[in-house]
């Protein structure tokens, strides 16, 4: 047995799993187009009626892109706040990012109806419900990092990070009481979650903030590696408890924020996909975790997404409902399985 | 290497406690290295706080720590980690690590940002296995061993992390007689052979005078320091509780229940 197992085979398998799964996806949608016409459109060829290229190239591959952006990005950010938090039950919306981003989203969707003044400015483009769903949750997520600073205790914070997303859904909800039908239909439809609908620019955009929050946490790999022992055992081993604890959150914010912002907030993903990844790769070391949790996430997101997109049909189902259809029995999967959940 | 006749740690005056309530005071003693040291006291007298300042988990009240000639505070975190181990009372959070992973982590002072092991990294998680049986468990899963091979392995990660000091929080608690006598027999092999300094704090007075060589009484006044048998003729063990309900045995060298 060598030192440290590179789990070489299970990692081509995924990358085989991915691209299937990429094209699955990509060749199932309201419009019917044959595999063998989606290879070839791929592939370059010409093909047979201009309407399916446009569709492949300017509406299918990105929301492909998307949904590998949103599983990699979310279940990144779900080992993150697990071994953080040295809690299974973590996920990345524990810090209270998710609640932040519906309560942005919540003010600009459904605010107008209490703040007349506003009420011109209600030109609701997805760009404007992105910026204000990022806007939401990095405040969120700020004051939790000034609270961060002062708390010394990491399970204090994970329980304040779950008392900020009771006070913002309050607070949604309060506005939902008093908004009008069509206010709340669209905030309704906006956490229903969505990989669609992103333009060329804020795949791009997404992209990017989903390459920050990756970049920040393979710089703390060894930082996470040695908080598997606890706080004071990484202190003794050289590990600067404030700094590397800062740079998870923020690698956290920056992956959950950013693609609630854009997609809405995708539920159970985060949590659920680091569980499924180890009942594979069945080591701790972050090195092998973070790429194949990415990778897991992607392909799970991609295949949901084919599931919520019904055959040839134009009806989407909310992705949320069928990532929570798939996410929840997994974690009672787990437990009864394991009676104890380890991470 | 330290020399072996110079001090590697050097506590003056020391005082410790919490914000400004002092749990302990006037503490002093040196250590060399290859030396095996016990800290006994009764329940609340300052054992762990002493333990966990010196560690550097928190902040001393006055005094000074010298290390290896350089006062404690004065080491970055990453510094330290090359001088001082440690062996807490709190279990790994997870214990979903293989017992070689979990020694492997002992190695981080010294690796790349990526902590990749190197040939020697590698050498010294093997003799750290070797030294503490754990050859037949190396694969194993931390949350499959039972309290005395879970020990070992903890003591076997502060081994490979190869600093002049190690710090252990009772070692012996939930063991058996003979898995107490095993890890401590394991330690002052490690101090002896390796020349480790090696301090621990412990409620098994009677094998610390007997494997030790040296002992610290926290009892609340004087503290006194030194050889086991010095301790035993100047009849300090006998004030360490506060009632006549246990009496020391100097000829024993063990506690007696008074008739």
């Amino acid at each position: 047995m060598p030192f440290t197992r590179t789990y070489r085979i299970s990692f081509l398998l995924l990358l085989v799993a991915l691209l299937c799964s990429s094209l699955l996806n990509i060749s199932s949608g309201s419009v019917s187009i044959p595999f063998a016409d989606v290879l070839s459109i791929l592939l370059g060829k010409l093909p047979k009626t201009d309407s399916w290229e446009y569709i492949i190239w300017n509406y299918r591959i990105p929301k492909a892109f998307t949904s590998i952006l949103v599983g990699a990005g979310l279940s990144l950010s779900g080992l993150l706040m697990q071994t953080l938090f040295r809690n299974p039950l973590a996920g990345p919306f524990v810090l209270g990012i998710s609640s932040g981003a519906s309560l942005g989203a919540a003010l600009l969707l459904m605010g107008s109806t209490f703040l007349t003044g506003f009420a011109t400015f209600s030109f609701l483009s997805d760009v404007s419900l992105a910026i204000a769903a990022s806007i939401g949750s990095f405040l969120v997520l700020f004051v939790v990092m000034l609270v961060a600073q002062r708390v010394k205790d990491t399970m204090a914070l994970l329980i304040i990070g779950l008392m900020f997303g009771s006070i913002t859904s309050a607070i949604v909800s309060v506005l939902a009481y008093f908004s009008s039908a069509e206010d709340l239909q669209r905030f309704i439809f906006w956490s229903f979650g969505s990989v669609g609908n992103l333009s060329i620019d804020q795949l791009l955009l997404l992209g990017t903030i989903v390459a920050m929050g990756v970049l920040l946490s393979v710089r703390s790999i060894k930082s996470l590696n040695a908080f598997l022992l606890g706080e004071n055992y990484a202190q003794s081993l050289g590990v600067s408890l404030k700094k590397s604890r800062l740079t998870i959150i923020i690698s956290t914010g920056l992956l959950a924020g950013g693609i609630t912002a854009f997609a809405g907030p995708i539920a159970f993903v985060g949590l659920a996909v680091p569980h499924l990844t180890r009942q594979i790769f069945d080591t701790m070391e972050h090195k092998v975790l973070i790429p194949a949790v990415m990778l897991y996430g992607a392909i799970l997101m991609l295949l949901c997404d084919t599931l919520a997109q019904l055959p040839n049909s134009a009806s989407v189902l909310p992705i949320n409902a069928i990532t929570s259809l798939v996410g929840a029995p997994v974690v009672i999967w787990i437990l009864v399985r394991k009676r104890k959940m380890m991470f | 290497m330290a020399k072996v006749d110079e001090n590697i740690l050097s506590i003056k005056d020391l005082a410790i406690g919490y914000d400004s309530r002092v749990v302990a005071e006037h503490i002093n003693f040196d250590l060399k290295a290859g030396m095996l040291c016990g800290i006994v006291g009764i329940n609340g007298i300052g054992k762990s706080t002493l333990l966990r300042t010196l560690g550097g988990f928190q902040p001393k009240i006055s005094g000074d720590i010298i290390l290896n000639h350089k006062n404690l505070k004065d080491y970055t975190a990453s510094n330290l980690s090359k001088e001082l181990s440690v062996v807490l009372t709190e279990q790994p959070a997870s214990k979903n690590l293989t017992v070689q992973e979990l020694i492997a982590l002992g190695r981080q002072p010294y690796t790349n940002w990526l902590g990749s092991l190197t040939e020697l990294d590698k050498e010294q998680i093997r003799s750290s296995v070797a030294a503490f049986l754990l050859e037949d468990l190396k694969h194993r899963k931390c949350h499959e061993l039972s309290d005395g091979q879970m020990q070992r392995v903890l003591v076997a990660r502060a081994m490979a992390q190869d600093t002049s000091i190690i710090l252990l929080d009772e070692p012996t608690t939930h063991l058996d007689l003979y898995h107490k006598v095993q890890i401590l027999k394991m330690l002052q092999e490690l101090a002896h052979n390796k020349h480790k300094t090696i301090l621990f704090t412990t409620h098994e007075i009677e094998l610390a005078i007997q494997l030790c060589d040296r002992i610290l009484i926290l009892d609340g006044k004087d503290q006194p320091f030194g050889d086991p048998c010095k301790l035993i003729e100047k009849q300090h063990f006998d004030r360490l509780f506060p009632s006549e309900m246990v009496k020391f045995d100097a000829k024993t060298g063990t506690y007696k229940v008074s008739k």
